[in-house]
C-alpha cells in the first residue's frame, strides 16, 4: 500500500540543506537526498556552516556522534565530556550502521554523487572557515551564493536540516 | 489492487502499479513494461539487473536496494541511474516484477 495522497502530484525535486557537522546531523540529510534520486526525483544536496565538514577531504573520515549536549544520548553531560567519549559513541552507531547496510559518509558521499545529485558549498561559509575548492571531495560541484542556490531550488521542496 | 494486461496476459497490479504475485511475470512483460516506461530496449545490462533483483526477492523475501545492486549485481550505481533514470530500486524492481524494496538506502 502506497501512502501518497491520492489526486496529489508526486515532489519531483527536493533541495536539501545540510548545516551541521556532527554524524547525527549529516546522515538525515544525506538519507533523504539519496532515497529521493532512488525514487526519481532531482536531488541537490547543500552544505553549509560546520555541515560542510560532510564534504571537507580531511574532516569527512573524522565525523562524531555529539555526546555533550545531546539528552536522548541518555548520558551524564559530564560523562559524555570525558575524552573518547564522542569516539567511543561514534564507533558503536557506525558499527550499527554497517550491520543496516548503511555506508559510512565518504562512501555515501560518493555513492549519491554516483546518483547523480548535485552537490554544493556555500559561500558564506567557505570564506568564513577560509576554505578553498580544493578542500572539498570531487563530488563538490561548485560553490555557491544564496542567491544561487533558490535559483536552483526553484520548482521543488527545500529541506532544512 | 488493480489489473493489466502486459505480453497478452492479464496480471495483478497493488495501488504503485508493483506485482502482487511475482510469480506472474515473465519476461516479455518486461520488455513491454519497460517501453512503457521510456526504455525502448532492454540491454544485457538492463536483464542482469532485473535478473539479479528477482533472485535476491525470492531468497531474501525481499527486493535489493540500490547500494546493494551497486556492489553485488555487477553494475554500479553510476550505471543503475542511466539504465533506469525513474529510480533504479523502484523502477527496476516494477519491470522485474517483484514488491517494491523496503530498505531506506
Amino acid at each position: 500500500m502506497g501512502y501518497r495522497t491520492e489526486g496529489v502530484e508526486p515532489i519531483k525535486k527536493v533541495s536539501i540543506i545540510i548545516s551541521k557537522g556532527s554524524l547525527e546531523g549529516i546522515y538525515p540529510g544525506l538519507i533523504m537526498a539519496n532515497g529521493a534520486r532512488a525514487e526519481g526525483m532531482e536531488a541537490n544536496l547543500f552544505f553549509t556552516f560546520f555541515g560542510l565538514d560532510a564534504i571537507h577531504k580531511k574532516r569527512i573520515e573524522h565525523i562524531k556522534v555529539a555526546t555533550v549536549g545531546n539528552p536522548a544520548m541518555h548520558i551524564p553531560t559530564l560523562l559524555g565530556g570525558l575524552p573518547g567519549m564522542s569516539a567511543l559513541a561514534t564507533h558503536m552507531m557506525t558499527k550499527k550502521m554497517d550491520e543496516l547496510d548503511i555506508p559510512p559518509i565518504n562512501e555515501f558521499i560518493e555513492m549519491i554523487g554516483d546518483t547523480g545529485a548535485g552537490m554544493y558549498a556555500c559561500k558564506a561559509s567557505v570564506d568564513m572557515f577560509d576554505m578553498k575548492k580544493e578542500d572539498f571531495v570531487e563530488q563538490v560541484q561548485d560553490i555557491i551564493t544564496v542567491g544561487d542556490f533558490y535559483d536552483m531550488a526553484a520548482g521543488g521542496e527545500i529541506i532544512f536540516t | 489492487m488493480s489489473t493489466a494486461t502486459y505480453a497478452g496476459v492479464q496480471v495483478r497490479l497493488n495501488d504503485e502499479g508493483f506485482f502482487e504475485d511475482p510469480n506472474e511475470w515473465t519476461p516479455e512483460m518486461a520488455t513491454e513494461m519497460a517501453k512503457a516506461d521510456g526504455i525502448d530496449t532492454l540491454t544485457d545490462p538492463h536483464w542482469t539487473v532485473i535478473n539479479f533483483m528477482r533472485k535476491e526477492f525470492f531468497e531474501k523475501g525481499t527486493g535489493p536496494t540500490v547500494r546493494v545492486l551497486g556492489k553485488t549485481s555487477g553494475v554500479s550505481v553510476k550505471d543503475l541511474y542511466l539504465l533506469f533514470p525513474k529510480g533504479p530500486a523502484k523502477m527496476a524492481a516494477r519491470i522485474a516484477g517483484i514488491p517494491k524494496p523496503k530498505g531506506c538506502i
